[in-house]
């Protein structure tokens, strides 16, 4: 029966991995470039949440909106001022273009809310739930469950609106969206914006599960990466399988081998699937 | 033959260095011939194939606890050293051989996830390796200028050597067909290119004279753990110089060494709480507006056209 909680445990988790995994997966699909500032974004988003709850007795769940909206306008500057200057370039230009910001970013944090662990304590936690043998704690599964709704949004935010036909346009054929009068520049602000706007959320939610600092900013960079490429880049799915199928792998290896080998294991199984299925899981061209 | 000539120049004035200049002098061109050895690696997979390998921060950590483990076993210096730039050539050769299929995104991450994976499994081997308390290693027993003056030579005959080998390699044949897959792998691959060995040969490179680095680093500083000797910056800084000193060039890798310690010395010791700032502010100048290096500014002016990107 210790089965189904490490499985139970594991699902949990791997809602917030395709949340957080989600953003990162648009930005490469459509822009071709690796965020690496995806990570910082998401710590951002948690102290959006922490001094909204601190300060101002917002609930954590109702500043995924805040710390989302937040984050879209920093994307939204950071693409339009600065990546789309070389969006374009090779990869090693983008990769260590956004290297560079997030080591300014991630400093700019170091330095306004220093390296110390805060964490935000609910004076009102929701009740544990229990089904049969198993036993989640409810805080979890709500924002697990507001993960998973916020990244199916986002799929019929591509799949339902006129900006996210263009944002799958572009992620199709550049040139030939430019030609059909998509404005590809700005589209690409607004993706990257979007996949902001994601970590930001995915941010907020993390708040009332991990303790906050800007050194977990390559923790959940790390979870991007081997949720991208385990579910295949480029479709909403992809993240949501990716994550669940790592919130599982996850919880099973902390179970057998002991939680300090996890980090490896999965990076193990990044390694390997990159070698035998590099496409992912479900990969495939085209993204909603 | 004007390359061999300028090394030759460099590395005999470099060599007087300890007649004129203190240990602080000393220790400053230690690192920067570290510096320039990982920079002139890095050249060989990054610069010359195109390939944006991260894995130099695994190298170097897999030299400097081959051969920390090695001398505390009580191996021989000269061996430890040399089985650590063994160790990692071989490694690189096997990881080659598993993501050297990958292009662009996927190669950059996985070479990325590498060191990572080294250092966790550093930490979970506490009786092997120290674990994240790190490992301690004897000081050689001689005075500390006579060390200073040791690792120095040490490092410069290592850099100089590397050097030597980027002349040669630039001017190869597998030179030639590294640029050639830089330019257009599937073209190099119809055109006879054996892609597959070229690429191996040139990450194994770009492997073996960074982990001989972390190996002499090691016994020069007498501690290393592994949050410092698998930091991702020793993979960011190599790729910052090369592209400071410009791309897939013999001398290019060294003079970016040059400029990136002189702002090290002279601009983070000042601030050093925003250390990592500058070198982004650095990274996000560099590639916006000098994509070709430093030097190209230098190069249009002598040559009084534009280089054309």
């Amino acid at each position: 029966m210790i089965y189904l909680q490490i499985v139970a445990n594991g699902i949990v988790l791997g809602g917030l991995y395709a949340c957080i995994a989600v953003g990162f997966s648009l930005v490469w699909g459509v822009l071709n470039v690796i965020n690496i500032l995806h990570g910082t974004f998401i710590v951002l988003g948690s102290y959006v949440a922490y001094f909204g709850y601190v300060r101002f007795g917002i609930h954590p769940f109702v500043s995924i909106v805040i710390a989302g909206a937040a984050l879209y306008g920093l994307g939204y500057l950071l693409q339009a001022g600065i990546i789309n200057r070389v969006i374009a370039a090779p990869v090693l230009i983008t990769l260590t273009l956004t290297f560079g910001l997030d080591l300014i970013l991630n400093n700019a944090i170091l330095l306004a809310f220093t390296a110390d662990y805060l964490s935000v304590t609910l004076a009102h936690p929701l009740p544990s739930l229990e089904l049969g043998p198993v036993f989640l704690p409810g805080d979890r599964v709500a924002a697990m469950a507001l993960a998973i709704v916020l990244t199916f949004l986002l799929q019929r935010l591509l799949r339902d609106s006129r900006i996210g036909r263009a944002i799958v346009a572009v992620r199709m054929d550049r040139e030939a969206a430019a030609l059909m009068g998509v404005d590809v520049k700005r589209i690409n602000a607004v993706t990257f914006a979007v996949g902001a706007f994601m970590a930001g959320a995915a941010g907020a939610l993390l708040s009332i599960i991990y303790p906050i600092s800007p050194l977990n900013s390559q923790v959940f960079l790390g979870k991007a990466f081997v949720v991208c490429v385990l579910g295949g880049l480029g479709s909403v799915p992809g993240a949501i399988v990716g994550g669940l199928v790592l919130g599982v792998v996850e919880s099973f290896c902390g179970y057998w081998f002991g939680a300090e080998h996890v980090v490896t294991l999965s990076f193990g199984l990044l390694l390997i699937l990159l070698f035998v299925r590099p496409s992912g899981l479900l990969g495939r061209r085209g993204y909603g | 033959m004007r390359d061999w000539i300028a090394l030759i120049v460099v590395a005999i004035v470099l060599a007087g260095l300890p007649l004129v200049g203190s240990n602080y002098l000393l220790r400053l061109a230690t690192t920067i011939c570290m510096y320039a050895v990982m920079a002139q690696s890095w050249n060989f997979i990054g610069g010359l194939a195109g390939y944006p390998s991260f894995a130099t921060a695994a190298f170097f950590g897999l030299g400097a606890y081959t051969s920390a483990i090695l001398l505390n076993h009580g191996a021989p210096l000269p061996f430890a050293w040399g089985c650590a730039g063994l160790a990692a050539l071989v490694f690189a050769a096997l990881l080659g051989g598993a993501i050297l299929h990958l292009r662009g995104h996927y190669f950059a991450i996985a070479s990325l996830i590498v060191a990572e994976m080294l250092r966790e499994i550093v930490n979970t081997l506490p009786n092997f390796t120290g674990g994240g308390k790190g490992l301690n290693l004897t000081m050689l027993a001689i005075s500390v200028s006579a060390q200073a003056r040791f690792f120095f030579y040490a490092m410069l005959g290592l850099a100089v050597f590397c050097t030597a080998f980027a002349i040669l390699i630039h001017r190869s044949k597998l030179g030639f067909g590294l640029r050639c897959i830089q330019q257009n792998e599937d073209a190099a691959n119809m055109l006879g290119v054996n892609t597959y060995a070229y690429k191996t040969a040139a990450f194994s490179l770009s492997a073996v004279f960074v982990g001989a680095a972390g190996a002499i680093y090691a016994s020069w500083v007498n501690y290393i753990e592994p949050t410092d000797v698998f930091d991702v910056l020793l993979a960011v800084k190599p790729m910052v110089m090369v592209l400071l000193g410009g791309l897939g060039t013999i001398f290019g890798p060294a003079v970016g060494a040059v400029i990136l310690l002189a702002f090290e010395e002279l601009v983070w010791r000042s601030f050093l709480t925003i250390h990592a700032a500058v070198l982004g502010l650095i990274i996000v100048v560099l590639v916006l507006f000098l994509p070709n290096g430093i030097l190209s500014i230098v190069r249009e002016r002598l040559s009084g056209r534009t280089v054309v990107t």
